[in-house]
């Protein structure tokens, strides 16, 4: 039974669509954050069964064992969790000064915002305004 | 010492960064920057020079033998790139005092060197590298100092800016991550030279292409190739003028080795080429690229935007010549990565005078500046004509090289469409042209006072400029190193 013995890629695949759905849909910043982190730990979930050896004990040198699962993702995603939580501090740390500059967390807000700031034409520093030049 | 060149390359500005943080004085921290940028700097001529005389080096780290270990190759293309991207940084750097003083707050300097080291080391680990999941590693040691370096803006829209480009930059990166994960499961190595053996047998399974997919994905994303470019201009339009001069001079040079490695030497030229149609692939988005970047940059009033917009039209250019894929295509591909290195370094860097002296760069602060700045503007002027590649400039040389491969390879659609494609920017510098040559400045014109930008600033980018023009006459240096490394590319990966 291919879909039952592989249940684990589609729990990554139900968990990276789910992560990627809420970054584009979600105006929330922090959903957005969120919806991040799980699209990471689908992957993080990938790695570790890919390690998974049928039958496998730890890989530990013990006695009475001589089948152990691969260590090597497991030690692999270590490092990518380490940069996924980095990446969320990040993350979390720009929403803060983003709530603190715009007043809100919302997208449609921030780009209203946005488009206000576009609009208004900075003035010219630092000399003063003048009426452009008649000589050429 | 010599032997271990490879890992001094990547160590030595990792090391570094935290010790910015233990210096309090900001003249002291930009001295020490600049000279760990200046002695990777020597570390990689010296390498390049090695490479070029005796081949490909290796370098196991910490003495563990290769697949088990994380091993360093360098051979003649990623000693090229680390050569850029060291000299480019340098340069960047030696500007950087006078802009960064002004721009920002003094608590914010010595967290601003040590954030540009520790992407600057980033960058180059990843050029260094023969360890696919070491590439991710340094991407994100990259991309994440790169974010907060962009949220360093003065303007609010930084933020903004470093929070898009950190959802698509992430999203992107664990594209690679999940690649490389799929390559580790059919082949069960992660050493890109073992990786180039085994995948050749397994190039009819579907994780295979799966992997090469989100690889493919993952580097776009960060190459900023057309329909993945979004985050790009506001990213380089927000960021510290430095900020911006550094990324656009090396970061998406960077993305474009990666996407070179990882077709032609890990999956292999028969696997991404016969069996892919990737070529047309890259030269179809890369003229949407050409043409719908640019035509966007004429209508920017904010210049270091304008500029971001050009870049994405450049990464096309040289996207096409990878798509054309033959030896003198992908010579053209490395000269322009050279030389748009060159012409954004210097243009960023005018900006940052700029910035410095005006307060902004919109179209506005440019009228008159012929005869307020001449030597500034002079500056932009010859950046400006190298970036439409006219003759005399290196931009004329890449686009020529560019145009002989589709010639030959009778693309004669595609030949029309990368000179068509000049011909806008042409368009765009021109606005700047004349606004600063044909429009009266600001203010009084009676008094035109002439207000330069700081030499610190001027200096450096005039040096960049100037290497415009030289390397546009004496091709020499890049013309026989491109060369090479196209030849040793389609000859397969190993030696």
């Amino acid at each position: 039974m291919l879909l039952a013995s592989h249940y684990n890629y589609w729990i990554v695949i139900a968990l990276m669509m789910i992560g990627l759905y809420m970054v584009i849909a979600q105006g929330n910043l922090v959903k957005k954050i969120i919806g991040l982190n799980i699209f990471q730990t689908s992957v993080f979930i990938f790695y570790i069964s890919v390690g998974k050896v049928d039958g496998g004990g730890a890989p530990i040198l013990s006695e009475g064992e001589s089948l152990y699962s691969n260590p090597l993702p497991h030690v692999l995603i270590l490092t990518a969790i380490v940069v996924g939580i980095a990446t969320t501090a990040l993350a979390l740390a720009l929403t803060i000064r983003i709530k603190r500059a715009y007043g809100s967390i919302e997208e449609r807000d921030i780009q209203a915002a946005e488009a206000r700031q576009e609009q208004a034409v900075p003035e010219i520093h630092p000399q003063p305004q003048a009426p452009a030049g008649k000589e050429k | 010492m010599l032997a271990h060149l490879p890992i001094l390359q990547v160590i030595l500005p990792l090391m570094a960064a935290p010790s910015c943080l233990l210096i309090r004085r900001t003249t002291l921290v930009w001295l020490f920057t600049l000279a760990v940028s200046i002695a990777a700097l020597v570390v990689s001529v010296l390498l390049l020079q090695q490479v070029y005389a005796a081949g490909p080096i290796t370098y196991e780290l910490g003495g563990w033998k290769a697949p088990w270990g994380i091993e360093y190759r360098i051979d003649l293309l990623n000693a090229w790139v680390l050569f850029i991207v060291t000299a480019l940084s340098s340069v960047v750097l030696s500007a950087a005092h006078t802009s960064v003083q002004k721009e920002l707050g003094a608590s914010q300097q010595t967290v601003f060197y040590a954030l540009y080291l520790l992407c600057f080391a980033g960058l180059l680990g990843i050029v260094a590298t023969g360890d696919a999941f070491n590439v991710f590693v340094f991407l994100e040691i990259s991309s994440l100092s790169t974010y907060a370096l962009i949220a360093l803006g003065k303007d609010r829209r930084a933020l903004w800016a470093a929070f898009q480009y950190l959802i698509m930059g992430t999203i992107g990166a664990t594209f690679i991550l999940i690649g490389i994960g799929f390559l580790y499961m059919m082949t069960g190595t992660l050493n890109m030279a073992d990786l180039a053996e085994r995948i050749p047998p397994l190039s009819e399974s579907s994780t295979v292409l799966a992997a090469f997919a989100f690889i493919f994905v993952g580097i776009c994303l960060k190459l900023a190739l057309f329909p993945l470019h979004l985050w790009l201009p506001n990213a380089y339009s927000c960021a510290p003028s430095i900020v911006t001069a550094f990324l656009a001079a090396t970061a998406t040079k960077v993305a474009l080795y990666l996407l070179l490695r990882f077709t032609f030497t890990v999956f292999g030229v028969d696997f991404s080429r016969a069996q892919l149609p990737l070529d047309t692939l890259l030269i179809g988005l890369g003229l949407v690229g050409v043409f719908a970047a640019s035509i966007v940059a004429i209508y920017q009033a904010n210049i270091k935007r304008m500029l971001a917009f050009s870049s994405v039209a450049q990464i096309g250019y040289m996207v096409v010549g990878i798509g054309i894929g033959t030896a003198t295509a992908l010579q053209a591909t490395l000269l322009h990565l050279f030389n748009h290195a060159l012409m954004k370094g210097g243009l960023f860097l005018v900006l940052a005078g700029l910035v410095y002296q005006l307060g902004g760069c919109r179209i506005e602060h440019f009228r008159g500046l012929g005869r307020t700045m001449p030597w500034t503007m002079a500056a932009i002027v010859v950046g400006g004509i190298s970036l439409i590649g006219m003759p005399l400039t290196v931009g004329f040389v890449s686009k020529w090289y560019l145009i002989a491969a589709a010639i030959e390879q009778q693309f004669w659609g595609v030949a029309v469409l990368v000179i068509l494609g000049s011909l806008l920017a042409v368009a765009y510098i021109w606005k700047l042209v004349e606004a600063a040559y044909f429009q009266a400045p600001q203010g009084d014109q009676g008094a035109v006072e002439k207000r330069e930008a700081p030499l610190g600033i001027l200096l450096p980018a005039w040096l960049l400029i100037a290497a415009n023009i030289y390397f546009g006459i004496d091709t020499r240096l890049p013309v026989e190193v491109s060369t090479a490394a196209a030849q040793f590319l389609l000859g397969g990966g190993a030696q």
